[in-house]
């Protein structure tokens, strides 16, 4: 009875209903475009960090747990070595520079992340083609999968790298030696270094550095992973100017990254409260326009179980149609968005989104639904008089 | 024969102490079934309160009312919604209809309420159209359909269960005076035909042409009880009570029967 009351009307008024639905695709949409923000924003912040193969990340004492301001030498990668439980321990090391599209392209130079690594140690990437870089000195790089696919080279092809030395533009010719997978450092795309060659690449004061290279980052496999506890209290005795963390507190420590998906998330929950105050100011128009007729229904027998349930399912309904074609709409949009914009729909933030949404027709909802119960049958006879 | 409507001493307060206000002050009354009742009375007279309780809609103060031998003041509010849906039939002075609904759809509602609608169901509501003028208006919208063509449907819908007793309030409120008249006319006949006891609140004396039985209320009380039909007839004619009293003093006297069977009429309470 309830259904067959929801369904006739909705279909009847679906100009109407349509209408609102459509409402409800576009908060939809706004909701998942920020839930895609957010993963996209805090993919490009994180990528990095947690596609390493690492149980323990190790950086400078007293920073913060600041990546770009930590610094690591190689006695301090060996003495992490040196720690019993510790399987594997490497070195890693950032900069910025940007890579020379070749002459009389119109595009301009991309910014790239410099990863200098120790080639066969932990903190390599895998390869998805190609050979890995051959040592420590070698005039190689490994390349990005989506930096390889922008830039259009591909393993044996020569690319430019240019960073500023001391007050000079230095330009240097490497060969693509493999590609790895897609992992972005705080957005911009990887480029791997051995890290001698890095050492004489990067951004610095005084060009063609020759001396030790300073990391920024060691990753620690441990031959138990359980004991991360244990291990960890190890490295911090038995190493000097170090601390120890896991992923999840790296990323959180870098600085914006909180603050970013902080935003974001108010953002989200922003969309999804007006969500819930449109949706319920739609029905409770709707169910003061229906004040007689409802008293009508109660008045020849029907119950205020069956009146409640018809609202409810008409919300349902309405709020169920405006979602799915708001996702339609999204997933759409989303094949036509450039790979540059930070927008990543996953189906764990998509089906969370889409979850929240849905609540928010029967939260918006609960107040018609208690004004319908609440109309006396009293009110069909009482009517103008 | 057991009446379909029994009304036993009904009262009904509103407010307390001294602000109490006495809208229904011990009404009794019994219709037979097959009786086509018009409940009259200025506003405030209590009618609609009266209505009202006879509906099960509002509870009395003191006294009690059964339905088909049910007492209502037993039930409890679920119970009273359910016993609506199955023993009473309403048409109300406007809304009647749920504007989503065709008119067959309308009708077809209270056979869906009491238990689900079969075949013979669909025909009875469909036969019922036809036989208010509305076969070929089966499919239309309440909005599509004429104030007296709505006012038909409900009708229709307020006998398609086989209620009891069935109650009308103001039915010809937003009508003009010729279709007033058949819509009344088409009511009084359904109900008689059906066995029913009919109720109707009006204000429009004319109306009363084609009831079986006037009760005038006034003030709370039952005034005047006309049950004559020359005497309702003159009431209907010159909507006066006075006229109608010696019509009925004058049918007394040369009709005895009349007298024998019913006090012709009832001057009573204040």
């Amino acid at each position: 009875m309830a259904f067959y009351l929801a369904i006739k009307e909705f279909w009847r008024a679906r100009g109407r209903f349509l209408l609102f639905s459509l409402v409800i695709a576009l908060i939809t949409m706004l909701v998942l475009l920020v839930a895609a923000l957010g993963t996209g924003l805090a993919d490009a912040n994180r990528q990095f960090i947690d596609k390493l193969d690492a149980d323990l990340l190790v950086v400078q004492e007293d920073n913060d747990l600041v990546l770009t301001t930590s610094r690591l030498d190689r006695q301090t990668l060996n003495g992490v070595r040196r720690i019993n439980g510790v399987e594997a321990a490497g070195l890693i090391a950032f900069s910025n520079g940007s890579v020379l599209l070749p002459a009389g392209s119109e595009a301009e130079d991309i910014d790239v992340s410099l990863v200098g690594i120790e080639p066969g140690q932990l903190g390599a990437p895998e390869l998805l083609a190609g050979q890995p870089l051959r040592d420590r000195y070698a005039d190689q790089v490994l390349l990005d999968e989506r930096l390889a696919a922008d830039l259009a080279v591909s393993i044996g092809d020569r690319i430019t790298l240019r960073t500023v030395q001391g007050a000079e533009q230095e330009s240097f010719e490497l060969t693509v030696s493999g590609i790895t997978e897609e992992r972005a450092y705080f957005f911009a795309p990887s480029v791997y270094l051995p890290l001698y060659t890095w050492e004489k690449v990067r951004p610095q004061a005084v060009g063609g550095g020759d001396g030790q290279p300073i990391g920024n980052l060691i990753v620690v496999t441990l031959t138990d992973p359980s004991q991360t506890e244990l291990i960890s209290a190890r490295v911090l005795e038995l190493v000097d100017g170090v601390e120890v963390a896991d992923k999840e507190t790296l990323v959180r420590a870098q600085p914006g990254y909180t603050a970013q998906q902080t935003t974001v998330e108010a953002q989200r929950g922003f969309a999804l409260v007006i969500g819930v105050l449109v949706v319920g100011g739609f029905f409770q128009i709707q169910t003061l326009q229906k004040l007689p007729q409802i008293g009508m229904l109660k008045a020849i027998g029907i119950a205020n179980r069956t009146v409640a349930l018809s609202t409810l399912a008409q919300i349902v309904i309405v709020t169920a149609v405006g979602v799915a074609l708001g996702t339609a709409v999204t997933l759409l949009m989303a094949l036509g968005i450039p790979p540059v914009v930070p927008l990543r729909f996953t189906p764990p933030n998509m089906l969370a989104a889409i979850a929240a949404l849905m609540l928010i027709g029967p939260i918006g909802g609960m107040v018609s639904v208690r004004l319908a119960v609440r109309i006396e049958p009293l009110s069909a006879i009482a009517q103008g008089k | 024969m057991t009446a379909a409507l029994n009304v036993e001493q009904v009262t009904k307060i509103y407010g307390h102490g001294s602000a109490a206000l006495r809208a229904v002050d011990s009404v009794s009354l019994a219709i037979q079934p097959g009786e086509f009742v018009a409940l009259v009375g200025p506003s405030g007279s209590g009618k609609t309160t009266l209505l009202a309780m006879l509906a099960a809609l509002l509870t009395p103060s003191e006294g009690r009312i059964l339905i088909d031998g049910d007492d209502l003041s037993r039930m409890s509010e679920k119970e009273r919604t359910v016993f609506r849906g199955r023993k009473i039939g309403f048409t109300f002075q406007a809304n009647n209809l749920l504007p989503f609904l065709t008119a067959l759809e309308n009708v077809e509602l209270m056979l869906r309420l009491n238990g689900g609608l079969d075949a013979e169901g669909k025909l009875r509501a469909r036969a019922l159209l036809e036989r208010l003028g509305l076969g070929d208006r089966l499919n239309n919208l309440p909005s599509q359909l004429s104030g007296g063509q709505q006012q038909r449907v409900a009708i229709a819908r307020a006998l398609v269960h086989n209620p009891a007793v069935v109650l009308a309030d103001e039915p010809t409120a937003s009508l003009d005076t010729e279709r007033a008249f058949q819509v009344v006319e088409t009511f009084a006949s359904l109900i008689h035909e059906q066995g029913r006891a009919g109720i109707m609140v009006t204000h429009d004396l004319r109306m009363v042409k084609y009831v079986d039985r006037v009760i005038h209320m006034v003030d709370g009380v039952i005034r005047d009880e006309v049950r004559i039909p020359q005497a309702i007839e003159t009431l209907a004619k010159t909507s006066s009570f006075e006229a109608a009293r010696s019509e009925a003093e004058a049918q007394q006297v040369s009709i005895p029967t009349f007298a024998a069977r019913a006090p012709a009429l009832v001057a009573s309470g204040a």
